[in-house]
């Protein structure tokens, strides 16, 4: 199985070396094809005027914060079951660039929501299943922090991804009930009801470039992570091999 | 360019997000630096990875 | 199930109640967070009786999320987790049964103390029948969802903060659904039992998921 050739580190970095610059060229690309599509190829929408911008940053956003939770969660199945010795090391370094995906979401979203809504923040369905999320995030990388293990706090984060996974569609579903019961009728949806192939083509290159940046970095984010692993690992081997009295000295580690 | 009269809103997010964005790479690249800086310290020190090649730095 | 899971359920109960256990403490918490809500929102009767529900549950929320650390943190000190884990009792049964007690030494005293509040919020007979009756059902899901929580860091000094972010993100659903279900029996924009039963359903997935995913974190953690 091709991913299995992957589980030894050194053989992923010598991979990670070689896609790092193209996955970079094709991100740096994209982007530029992207924000020149945004901003002087897409029409201004006739009812949000130029505001209708700003969704070719927050639409790719909120995807990618979605797609992130899944890698982790198809990582956390990885550690649990398959046992693959990078799966927690993917999950740990998705973690938070989802989370800063998902604060752009909202941010972005906000900000959108001035002009159109009149209020920075309504308690709207979708803004508030993105904001749950964002807590998600934060609450397994504090996890991942408070456990100085990497290996346990891998399994336990592995574990509290996928209840959360199993749970996210019952947030949302729940989510949508409270607010159907809480909302007046009138909703300005986001999405229209159609969306315009002027529209699409410009959403679909910055839904693309973000996706090459969030794998630029998760695989930049690995590398460090397994780095960080060999540090570990080398410093508490030259901590048991040495005095015990210089050992305390050195066996601090400084992540 | 005249982005109407939300241009602020734009702006803001827009300049938001690329600084999210750019947060993220330094992270990654002091992140780098950091731990290459504690490799090479350790290398100084004659301290090598005993076992062979990529075993220790991976979970069992 | 057998002598040994009543044996269990005994001893974990008897522990809660007695000195070093803080079950009760977890009404009398409830007691407060009901009595500073006025203080914040105003003693306005008429806005007590209208989101009374939802203090309600909140504050059940918050009381049970603050007595769960201790459901495998003291077993875990004593060393108690470990015979457990090694007894070959199915350990997600042990789980249940752990909850189940810890259920009914901390989150039945907030169900009984429930109508008592709700005379200080105002709320009419129908409302505090129904609170109470949401609060019956949703607690235990409260229970067994925060159980992955604190089988998560049970090996964590200072795990009580953490597990409480941990898990209200999971417990959004409970939350909804027993409000929804009280205000859907004092005001009814929907039937009261649709969200009632949603409710039911909640918990009754809580106890698969919460005890299995508990389970696994501690065998995780005693390795």
């Amino acid at each position: 199985m091709a991913i299995w050739d992957y589980a030894n580190p050194t053989r992923f970095l010598r991979l990670v070396q070689i896609v790092l610059p193209w996955l970079t060229g094709l991100c740096v690309l994209a982007f530029a094809a992207g924000l020149y599509m945004s901003f002087f190829v897409a029409p201004d929408d006739y009812q949000q005027g130029d505001t209708v911008r700003i969704m070719y940053i927050h639409v790719p956003a909120a995807w990618l914060s979605m797609m992130c939770y899944s890698i982790m969660a198809v990582s956390s199945l990885g550690t649990l079951v398959w046992k693959h010795p990078l799966a927690d090391v993917s999950a740990k370094c998705a973690a938070p660039i989802g989370a800063a995906f998902t604060f752009m979401a909202l941010v972005t979203g906000s900000l959108w929501g001035k002009p159109m809504w009149g209020t920075y923040w309504v308690w709207d369905a979708r803004l508030t299943s993105v904001l749950v999320l964002l807590i998600m995030y934060l609450g397994l990388m504090t996890l991942w922090r408070t456990m100085e293990d990497p290996i346990k706090a891998g399994k336990a984060a592995a574990i509290l991804t996928l209840v959360g996974a199993l749970n996210l569609p019952v947030i949302k579903f729940s989510v949508d009930w409270w607010n159907t019961l809480h909302q007046p009728a009138s909703v300005i949806r986001m999405d229209g009801p159609t969306i315009h192939p002027d529209i699409l083509w410009p959403l679909l290159v910055m839904a693309v470039a973000f996706t090459l940046l969030f794998f630029v970095l998760h695989l930049m984010a690995m590398r460090n992570e397994i780095l960080r692993r060999r540090v570990r690992a080398m410093r508490l081997r030259a901590a048991s091999a040495a005095q015990p009295g210089t050992a305390a000295a050195t066996a601090q580690p400084a992540e | 360019m005249d982005l109407g009269p939300h241009a602020g809103f734009i702006i803001a997010s827009y300049g938001l997000c690329l600084a999210t964005v750019i947060g993220l790479i330094a992270w990654v690249h002091i992140d780098k630096a950091n731990q290459e800086k504690a490799l090479k310290e350790l290398a100084a020190q004659g301290i090598s990875r005993a076992r062979p090649d990529g075993k220790d730095a991976t979970p069992s | 199930m057998s002598s040994w899971g009543v044996a269990l359920f005994n001893r974990d109960l008897r522990l809660s109640v007695r000195i070093g256990g803080s079950a009760l403490v977890g009404v009398l918490f409830f007691l407060a967070v009901v009595t500073v809500i006025p203080f914040g929102v105003g003693p306005d009767l008429n806005l007590l009786a209208r989101i009374g529900p939802a203090i309600l549950w909140i504050g059940a929320l918050l009381a049970t999320l603050l007595g769960l650390d201790r459901l495998f943190q003291a077993d875990r000190e004593d060393g108690t987790l470990d015979l457990m884990l090694m007894a070959g009792r199915p350990l997600e049964l042990v789980v249940l049964i752990k909850c189940l007690a810890h259920w009914v030494a901390t989150g039945l005293p907030l169900v009984v103390a429930a109508p008592l509040l709700g005379i200080f919020l105002n709320l009419d007979p129908v409302a505090m029948g129904a609170v109470t009756l949401t609060l019956l059902v949703g607690t235990p899901a409260l229970t067994l969802i925060g159980a992955i929580g604190a089988a998560l860091t049970v090996s964590l000094r200072r795990g009580g903060l953490l597990l409480a972010v941990l898990v209200i993100p999971l417990a959004i659903p409970v939350l909804i659904f027993g409000v929804s279900a009280a205000d859907a029996a004092i005001h009814d924009p929907v039937p009261f039992l649709t969200p009632f039963l949603i409710l039911t359903a909640l918990s009754l997935i809580a106890a698969v998921v919460g005890p299995v995913a508990a389970a696994m974190a501690l065998r995780f953690s005693a390795d």
